[in-house]
């Protein structure tokens, strides 16, 4: 079997995958990061979002393979020395998150978001979310938790 | 108050292992020489089983065994069981044919559980079911709620001629014929109640294990009620002692009912721990959860409403036929009776109301409660009818409905269908939700939009609901299999901190927040040294978990009296220590006083005195330690009115929910953030099945049509808006905290209003779920040509 090796969470780690293993398959089964989530199987749901190279990407739509020599970071490589990351603590603050289980992938996306658009208004966070479903919370306190961040993040 | 008691939006204490990748889901466990489940399943929706061939399989490399229907038989395992019966019009109990959790002889949907292939890895496994051979023989299939019943259909069940499951009803027929023979008007309308898929975030999941050494099963499973699964299991399915299987639901990603009920997934990994000698871990794909979740909803009603010149509602008929899919889930029979037919009175003082309800067998996947389980259907069909009524009778839609309320000094209101109101303030809620919405500017904003070229709509819901399921009597009369109490156990430790093990099952209700204020505020503890065990059929005890706004009215309750419990035992080791009599110690804000005097002990210090007892009273046990079990007296009767406005563009048929206002009556509210969240989740799966989601299957193939993500149209972040939230308080009568539950509002309400304000844009009387561009543009360019 291939070896592949990457940064993950700004650890260096190497695994031994099949060519059609995916890149969630090896963070949750290989290298135990639960945190990212498989909620669908067409690349619909968005609970799987993590950054490689500093980009959002469905984990799912990624082979492990392809992700050979990136920089990963998941949701557990979010927060520092246990202080949450402000897009964390703004979900929080604003219940933007129920079960939970969507919640993951969504953070992550709304972290690349404000990289590329620190000022995002509602419309354009709303579209924005377009790759990640929530069927909890109707959207409405993470809109608001973004926004949130958003203002936090531009200090 | 408190900041971190009753009535105040105290952050989850939940949220930092959710936010941080450290919640541990089914799927997240994995257990040493696990192995994996595969099920193969039917690409048919009808067709007889005539052989399985599982020897390809069973070579196959990494397989280590492949089950069938007839290993099963072979154990004794049991069908699947429907937990409520229903007597139909003649008293006859509901047809219940046999559930099995792998099929014995047919296959009646798409879908369904053919064989288990279980190997080393979920890739071998899935590889193998390819090579299972199961020869069928196709037979006809009917999936069509509407033609069930056709004399020419294909009949599922022999135990269910004419694939009736149940013809019921309840009211007086004489009765409201009588009062239809003397109305001025009668509305009449034709409605589907589109069927919907759940969807919860988390497939579900299982992990079935045994331990030989001891002769136990422990099963990890996506449940909202762990005892319950439990229950159903050992005595119904598997036929085991209760003391043999540990039922643990860990963090659980979202249910919204689908994981109320005992499935076939579950009960094979458990059963098959033992012949595989190893533990089996099941999770579903997506497509499978499409395929074999209980969906929810699926009716076809026809209903008519009475009234005299002034709009006055003199009873009401409803006809309902109501898809229970290819076998019954846990509790299907008592959706469409008695959750549904129940409500029809909703807010209004309508005097005689008849149902019919027929429940019919059709090859698609089990129809079971969906978020609101019954009263969505009830609401919609009489929220819709009260709006076609206010059209044709030229009355404005809030006039017609306060003339009808139930007024607050008729409570206790006793219904014609059954149930017994408590409280209720209906007025105040339409006012204050016209007042939000501004409804007087109605007329001017739809002037601005006609003026862009846009139609605008406003639609009213006025919704009731039965939550707090449910007193375990009156259930029982009706045909429940169960009670509908709830347990909880309220421990002091020695050191003063307070573990609370409770039946209700979180997720993503935020109880272990909103229990914690409860109790932090009863005993006067800090917020942070409360736990909320939950989950885990080993350490709570039997419970009856979450479900239909439930946790808190009932569980809630049940912790309360497990607190004033630990109350009245600590005031007398209180009253000991300071050397006073029981009745002069009084308890405030965690800390017992003799009355008039500055002698005080803190409830920790009671605490730690009970568990290292050398200074202590005659007679009284060591320990702190409380359970109690709260029956509910009577269901609680959340209420509301929302109001949706729309913006349609004809030249698209897109709708946009231009404004959202929400005014619930909740009773007491223990977090505020908590609640409308809640209210936000509601409304978004309510307004999902009115404009979005619809669960579509081939007609004549019994093909699932709507299988995916890609085919299945979820509520996403840019089809809805926010929504605005207010509340009116009439405290629950009848429980201690007078709370009555707003887990389930929001989709019980949401469907009408947004219904009635599309048909209000579009200058229509009726159209069906959900409103899809397509159908909207049609029927807005129809009223265009037809003006022309």
């Amino acid at each position: 079997m291939p070896t592949v090796s990457m940064t993950v969470n700004g650890q260096a780690v190497t695994g031994e995958v099949e060519g059609r293993t995916l890149l969630v398959q090896f963070l949750r089964e290989q290298l135990s990061l639960t945190g990212t989530h498989v909620g669908c199987d067409t690349s619909q749901c968005g609970a799987c979002v993590v950054h490689v190279d500093g980009e959002s990407v469905k984990s799912c739509s990624m082979l492990a393979l392809q992700a050979d020599g990136a920089e990963v970071t998941t949701i557990e490589g979010l927060a520092s020395n246990g202080s949450l990351h402000p897009m964390q603590e703004a979900f929080r603050e604003h219940h933007g998150l129920q079960c939970g289980f969507c919640t993951p992938g969504m953070v992550m996306s709304a972290v690349d978001l404000l990289k590329k658009n620190p000022n995002p208004d509602e419309g354009e966070i709303r579209e924005w979310l377009e790759g990640n479903i929530c069927r909890c919370t109707g959207y409405h306190n993470i809109v608001k938790a973004i926004q949130s961040a958003a203002a936090s993040m531009r200090g | 108050m408190t900041d971190t008691g009753i009535g105040a939006s105290v952050k989850r204490k939940e949220d930092f292992r959710f936010l941080t990748g450290e919640g541990r889901y089914t799927d997240d466990i994995n257990r040493p020489g696990q192995l994996h489940a595969y099920f193969v399943r039917s690409p048919h929706a009808h067709a007889a089983v005539k052989s399985v061939n599982k020897a390809d399989a069973e070579a196959a490399e990494g397989v280590v065994a492949v089950f069938t229907g007839a290993d099963m038989a072979a154990d004794n395992v049991g069908s699947l069981p429907c937990g409520w019966v229903v007597n139909d019009r003649h008293g006859e109990p509901h047809k219940a044919p046999p559930h099995f959790p792998l099929v014995r002889d047919k296959v009646r949907y798409v879908g369904d559980h053919v064989a288990v292939v279980i190997a080393k890895t979920y890739a071998a496994a899935r590889q193998a079911a390819e090579l299972v051979e199961v020869d069928y023989d196709e037979l006809p299939a009917v999936a069509e709620t509407g033609k069930a019943r056709d004399g020419s259909a294909a009949l599922l069940h022999e135990e269910a001629p004419g694939n009736l499951c149940y013809d019921w009803v309840l009211g007086d027929e004489a009765e409201a014929d009588a009062a239809f023979a003397k109305a001025h008007h009668v509305t009449r309308v034709d409605l589907v109640n589109n069927r919907l898929i759940p969807n919860a975030m988390e497939p579900r999941a299982a992990i079935g294990e045994y331990d030989m050494g001891t002769d136990s099963y422990t099963l990890y499973s996506t449940s909202q009620n762990p005892h319950l699964l439990k229950l159903i299991l050992c005595a119904f399915v598997l036929g085991l002692n209760e003391n043999k299987l540990r039922v643990i639901a860990p963090d659980v990603g979202g249910g919204f009912g689908s994981k109320i009920f005992c499935y076939a997934e579950e009960t094979v990994c458990t059963w098959a721990a033992k012949k595989v000698k190893a533990p089996v871990k099941w999770t579903a794909e997506r497509t499978e959860s499409f395929t074999s979740d209980a969906h929810g909803r699926d009716h076809i009603t026809h209903a008519e409403l009475a009234m005299d010149e002034n709009g006055k509602f003199l009873g009401m008929k409803v006809d309902t036929t109501a898809n229970m899919g290819a076998y019954l889930s846990s509790f299907s029979t008592s959706v469409p009776t008695y959750l549904y037919a129940t409500l029809l009175a909703g807010q209004y003082t309508t005097p005689v109301i008849f149902a019919n309800v027929k429940a019919v067998f059709t090859n698609t996947a089990p129809v079971d409660a969906y978020r609101g389980a019954g009263r969505p259907e009830a609401t919609y069909v009489v929220e819709r009818l009260v709006e076609v009524a206010a059209r044709e009778m030229g009355l404005d839609p809030a006039e017609i409905r306060r003339r009808n309320f139930i007024q607050p000094d008729q409570f206790p209101y006793q219904t014609p269908v059954a149930l017994q109101y408590d409280i209720g303030d209906y007025g105040a809620s339409l006012d204050k939700a016209l007042e939000m919405i501004d409804y007087d500017g109605f007329a001017g904003r739809r002037s601005a939009s006609e003026a862009k070229g846009m139609l605008r709509g406003i639609g009213f819901s006025a919704y009731i609901e039965a939550c707090g399921i449910a007193p375990s009597a009156v259930v029982g009369s009706l045909g429940a299999g169960v009670g509908l109490w709830e347990s909880a156990q309220v421990r002091f430790n020695a050191t003063g901190s307070v573990s609370v093990f409770t039946g209700a099952h979180s997720h993503g209700q935020g109880h272990e927040t909103t229990f914690s204020q409860l109790v932090s505020d009863t005993l006067g503890v800090p917020i942070e040294n409360v736990e909320i065990v939950h989950g885990d059929t080993g350490s709570i005890p039997m419970g009856m978990g979450t479900y239909g706004s439930r946790s808190l009215a009932v569980g809630g309750s049940a912790i309360s009296r497990a607190c004033d419990k630990i109350i009245e035992k600590s005031r007398k080791i209180a009253a000991h220590l300071m050397e006073a009599s029981v009745d002069d110690v009084e308890f405030e804000n965690g800390t017992f006083r003799v009355a008039g005097t500055d002698k005080e002990k803190s409830i920790a210090e009671v605490a730690f005195t009970a568990y290292v007892p050398h200074n202590y009273p005659e007679g009284v046990e060591p320990g702190l330690d409380e359970t109690a079990f709260y029956d509910p007296l009577n269901f609680t009767y959340p209420s509301g009115v929302h109001i949706c406005e729309v913006e349609i563009d004809p030249s698209t048929g897109v709708t946009e929910i231009v404004d959202w206002v929400a005014v619930d009556d909740f009773g007491k509210i223990i977090n505020p953030m908590v609640v409308e969240g809640q209210v936000h989740g509601g409304i978004a799966q309510g307004v999902g099945q009115a404009l979005l989601e619809n669960c579509v299957y081939d007609g004549d193939s019994g093909q699932l049509l709507t299988g995916s993500y890609m085919d299945y149209c979820m509520p996403r972040a840019d089809d809805l808006p926010s929504f605005r939230v207010g509340m009116t308080e009439t405290p629950c009568t009848h429980n201690p905290l007078g709370v009555k539950g707003c887990g389930e509002a929001g989709a019980i309400a949401a469907p009408a209003a947004t219904i009635n304000a599309i048909t209000n844009a579009l200058g229509i009387l009726s159209m069906d779920m959900p409103a899809s561009p397509e159908k909207v543009w049609r029927l807005a360019n129809q009223q265009k040509m037809a003006a022309e």
